[in-house]
């Protein structure tokens, strides 16, 4: 059983600094000034301690588009991120629709081995809204699937979405909803405003994420059923959250927002580059304060990152050709502390909590998003708060190049990451 | 000017200056027999339509071709393009050419300013001649062109834009050179085909066509662009006609002086009646004509770079 030390850190960042002796898989000790024979000493400088960070939303594009990424470059990317568990969203080709794509796919992870892969299951047969997956059997699987979605396509017809509510509910399943009423972005390429309107690119109205928002909120509500709203993106989807939350009988719905609906606004569309083409698409100023502010009261739960990895030819286009997405595990630390901790907004115990506690509790992880204390699992992220980096495409390990971040000073960066008591980044550099 | 994507490109000087150069380079060819001038000679002009068109390409050729410039066509449905070339490698591919200059034509709302990031190194120019819903710079200069003519001077005079805002390139470059050159513009359309947004165009946004209609020194028609709309932007064509359409009853209503323009090609008896399309009050043929001379003032501009003086 092998054991690591880990010098001078402090966890959630608060005191003076401590040890961090792992035994195993396990953290044995806290305490300053420990002196045991270990197999490796991390030298922490400092650095915050924080319980692995928790994606609920990662694309990884494997099976099908291993030319944008693969389980393994984003194992990669993940671990140099901070992250020890992420779920890979079901919209791979062919769709994780059944129990043979999501084993597939938590198989690979396991062989990676440098996080945790959660395959998130479809909700409806391939994507099309129109008839449910084989929910049960997913979740009997050895993949054991917990968290359901069609991200990429909203679950529209609400009959079905009371369905997926219904039935996920039977075995503590969660029905994470990409909300986006199709009828209302038919044709959309950017946030429904004066930029759009003025580069000529049909928009997406806010009101199109806020309406299912608000239906899906009413559906769990009456059918006990549990609801993740993903990536929320504007100040009207933050108000119905809020509404909804402060009732008495507010049912089990839960909400994620992305870094970069945190940071950028649509005022980066000027160019046309496809690299800021996401989707639900980059909105407006109030909108960015509104999430920012919603995270920091709890209305928004978690952050998530959507990262998805294209392949060149998908983004070096023009825009109405070009995927929506971008690349997220690395950065989403960075962009966290630049608009939420810098500002005050959140502590080091917060960030634990939204990029970590909360997407585990969601996802119903018992091992991740624990406290960093004596006996708890070494899933852990070891933060140097003070650090300023430059984001280098060359230094992200996704497959994808489709950053928007690329150039950009970030504060905080990652010292090291451990799952389960194994260093798997340290240094900039991913460890096997 | 390195090329032309966009009219909120344009300062005053150089939209003047582009105008100037058109009128006098449709001074210089008045009358005569042999329209060739021998500016462009040697330099490489390719036209890449992705969309169809017939004006615009047309007017492109034939003013690459009285510049003396050999003029190239290349069509989406009869090149690589067809066979699922990226607009990337096709641009590459014709820099590579030794094209000077790519006049692109394309339903994706920033292709030119995609292109041009793509051409800069070579040293190619782009001219947009109409990317999506988002400009169409020399349709806008061809018009503003076509109402000095009419009008003199633009500065304080009063324009509306009329019809489907929401899908036309045309409204959109328009705006920005009309206000440039001073002219006060009012966009008139149903709420359904006004751009969320386009308050803040700079321009007064209203959604009844009659009570403009006395105010303005010129109307713009525009398309109604049925293949752009997902459906229900309005009631009926019907519907349409009697609220906005250009009558001969509206016509009455302009002042005498009052210019009528259109874009093209013209829905006839829904946007405009065919009494006003053909009257002496529509500048819509000159439109084409100055059409020439404004792209050559463009590829001279561009291709040339240097002022032309009568």
């Amino acid at each position: 059983m092998s054991r690591v030390l880990l010098k001078d850190v402090r966890p959630y960042g608060a005191g003076e600094p401590v040890d961090v002796l792992i035994n195993g898989e396990v953290i044995a000790e806290i305490g300053p000034g420990l002196n045991a024979d270990a197999d490796e000493i991390v030298h922490a400088g400092g650095a915050v301690a924080l319980p692995g960070f928790v994606d609920l939303h990662t694309h990884l594009r494997e099976p099908g588009r291993e030319d944008a990424e693969t389980v393994e470059t984003g194992s990669m990317a993940a671990a140099l991120g901070g992250y020890t568990a992420v779920f890979a969203m079901a919209n791979t080709d062919p769709v994780a629709d059944n129990a043979v794509i999501v084993e597939h796919v938590w198989r690979r992870g396991r062989e990676v081995g440098l996080v945790d892969v959660h395959p998130v299951g479809a909700v409806t047969v391939g994507l099309k809204g129109e008839k449910l997956a084989e929910l049960g059997t997913m979740r009997r699987s050895v993949a054991e699937v917990r968290v359901f979605s069609d991200d990429g396509h909203c679950v529209h017809d609400p009959l079905i979405m009371r369905r997926a509510l219904e039935y996920t509910k039977s075995f503590g399943g969660v029905v994470a909803q990409h909300a986006e009423e199709p009828r209302l972005t038919l044709g959309a390429q950017a946030h429904e405003g004066a930029n759009a309107a003025r580069l000529g690119l049909a928009g997406w109205p806010a009101p199109a994420e806020e309406a299912i928002v608000a239906r899906d909120c009413l559906l769990a509500g009456h059918t006990g059923g549990t609801l993740h709203i993903c990536h929320v993106s504007t100040e009207g989807t933050a108000e119905i959250l809020r509404w909804w939350k402060s009732r008495e009988s507010a049912g089990r719905v839960s909400a994620e927002v992305t870094p970069h609906h945190l940071l950028l606004t649509d005022d980066r569309l000027d160019t046309y580059d496809p690299v800021n083409k996401v989707n639900p698409p980059l909105r407006g100023d109030a909108d960015v304060l509104a999430l920012r502010q919603a995270l920091a009261d709890g209305t928004v739960d978690c952050v998530a990152t959507d990262h998805a990895p294209h392949a060149a030819q998908d983004k070096d286009c023009e825009w109405s050709a070009a995927k929506p997405g971008m690349l997220g595990l690395q950065t989403a630390l960075g962009i966290v502390v630049q608009t939420m901790v810098r500002p005050g907004l959140l502590d080091w115990r917060g960030v634990a909590r939204v990029m970590s506690e909360r997407p585990a509790e969601i996802a119903g992880l018992t091992d991740q998003g624990r406290p960093v204390a004596a006996g708890e699992p070494a899933n852990l992220v070891l933060v140097d708060p003070e650090a300023e980096w430059t984001v280098r495409g060359a230094e992200l390990a996704s497959l994808g190049e489709n950053s928007p971040f690329e150039g950009m000073q970030l504060p905080g960066r990652v010292v090291a990451t451990l799952l389960r008591g194994r260093l798997t980044a340290h240094e900039g550099k991913v460890r096997r | 000017m390195r090329h032309l994507l966009s009219t909120e490109d344009l300062d005053v000087a150089t939209a003047t200056s582009l105008l100037d150069t058109a009128d006098t380079l449709k001074q210089t060819l008045l009358g005569r027999e042999v329209k060739k001038l021998p500016t462009l000679r040697g330099r490489t002009v390719v036209t890449l339509f992705y969309e169809n068109s017939t004006r615009t390409r047309v007017s492109f050729e034939v003013a690459g071709k009285w510049m003396s410039a050999d003029v190239i066509n290349v069509s989406a449905s009869s090149s690589s393009v067809g066979k699922g070339e990226s607009l990337r490698d096709t641009a590459l591919t014709l820099a590579a050419a030794g094209a000077d200059c790519v006049i692109i034509r394309h339903p994706a709302s920033g292709s030119a300013h995609r292109l041009a990031g793509w051409l800069d190194e070579a040293g190619t120019q782009v001219i947009n001649a109409g990317d999506g819903m988002h400009e169409h710079p020399t349709q806008a200069l061809l018009d503003a062109a076509t109402l000095r003519e009419r009008l003199g001077e633009l500065a304080g005079r009063r324009i509306a834009i009329v019809g489907d805002l929401l899908h036309s390139r045309v409204a959109r470059s328009n705006v920005h050179l009309l206000r440039t050159l001073g002219a006060e513009v009012v966009l008139v359309a149903p709420p359904t085909l006004v751009p969320a947004g386009a308050q803040h165009w700079g321009a007064e946004v209203r959604h009844e066509l009659d009570p403009e209609l006395p105010k303005l020194d010129a109307v713009m028609m525009l398309r109604v662009q049925a293949e752009r709309m997902h459906g229900g932007f309005f009631p009926s064509a019907r519907e349409y006609s009697i609220a906005y359409g250009l009558n001969e009853a509206r016509l009455g209503m302009l002042p005498e002086h009052a210019v009528v323009l259109h874009p093209g090609p013209m829905l006839r008896g829904m946007e405009i009646a065919p009494a006003v399309a053909d009257s002496p009050r529509a500048a819509i043929t000159q439109q084409v004509s100055n059409g020439v001379h404004v792209r050559m003032a463009v590829l001279y501009h561009l291709l040339a770079g240097e002022e032309i003086t009568a």
